[in-house]
């Protein structure tokens, strides 16, 4: 149908839609489906981090660190960290997404979210480390 | 027309049938909307959850890299740990994050299509409530079992 105006423009999205640029053609789907994936995965990780953590409360110092050198703990927990950060990095992206009207109070609130759970994920990544290995 | 400063305009701009724009009439919603039926409170309860187990990580973070850190800063976590205000603050976070996690598996089943009748979501909210009391005490009486030792 070339040369059809019809059939080169089947979309249900204005022109004017299009150029400004604020579709779904972001990656959201990705987004998405990371947090179900980041979730489906932080369920039996979150069941035995929580018991694990209860079964620590006023523990001295070294029965902690043991337990955190532990190399099974040690794999959970780094796994617990990566997996945490990532799902609360994009959730809190979607509560600023839905709540901040300014384009620079959105786009400078996901990026210090960010940077936030980057740097955190790598403290608790180091520190597990450092008493694991 | 000039760069839209606020993205919700996207939805909020129309035109008459002559052409001329229009800013479209928002219908009511807050002023009229019961937000705490059941499934709506839960559903805010459950952004809630997830912002405050946010805030709960920075505590989680002190504790790990306190521990690496060695006894005198381990000493500190304890102690906050042991507070009123941390063993408050604990036994919110716990709560929590049993509701959301709860919660999010009544959402993994929305998203896999199940539990969308009305009184089915009614019974998954309770479910999810109850839950989240049943695991909160758990995990309460394994953690006062473990300081009394």
């Amino acid at each position: 149908m070339a040369g059809n105006d019809f059939a080169r423009n089947t979309t249900l999205r204005s022109p004017l839609g299009r150029v400004r640029g604020l579709g779904s053609a972001k990656g959201g789907t990705h987004h998405w489906w990371m947090q179900r994936v980041t979730s489906i995965a932080l369920l039996p990780l979150t069941l035995w981090f929580a018991l694990s953590a209860a079964s620590l409360a006023g523990a001295p110092y070294e029965v902690t660190r043991d337990w955190i050198a532990q190399p099974l703990n040690a794999v959970l927990l780094l796994a617990a960290i990566g997996l945490t950060f990532h799902h609360t990095a994009a959730g809190m992206q979607v509560i600023i997404e839905d709540y901040a009207n300014q384009e620079w109070v959105k786009v400078g609130a996901i990026l210090a979210i960010k940077a936030i759970c980057w740097l955190l994920a790598i403290a608790s990544a180091l520190a597990v480390l450092r008493i694991a290995v | 027309m000039s760069i839209m400063q606020d993205s919700r305009e996207a939805t909020m701009i129309g035109r008459k049938s002559d052409g001329t724009p229009i800013r479209r009439p928002l219908s009511p919603h807050l002023q009229v909307y019961d937000m705490f039926q059941l499934t709506s409170a839960l559903s805010i309860a459950g952004r809630i959850t997830g912002a405050a187990w946010t805030a709960g990580l920075v505590v989680l973070v002190w504790w790990l890299v306190a521990t690496a850190s060695g006894p005198g800063a381990y000493a500190g976590v304890s102690w906050f740990l042991s507070s009123w205000l941390g063993v408050l603050g604990m036994f919110g976070l716990t709560a929590a994050a049993w509701f959301h996690t709860l919660n999010g598996v009544r959402h993994l089943a929305w998203d896999a299509g199940y539990g969308y009748a009305i009184p089915t979501t009614y019974k998954s909210g309770w479910a999810v409530l109850i839950g989240t009391a049943v695991m909160t005490v758990l995990t309460w009486v394994i953690a006062i079992i473990a300081w009394a030792n």
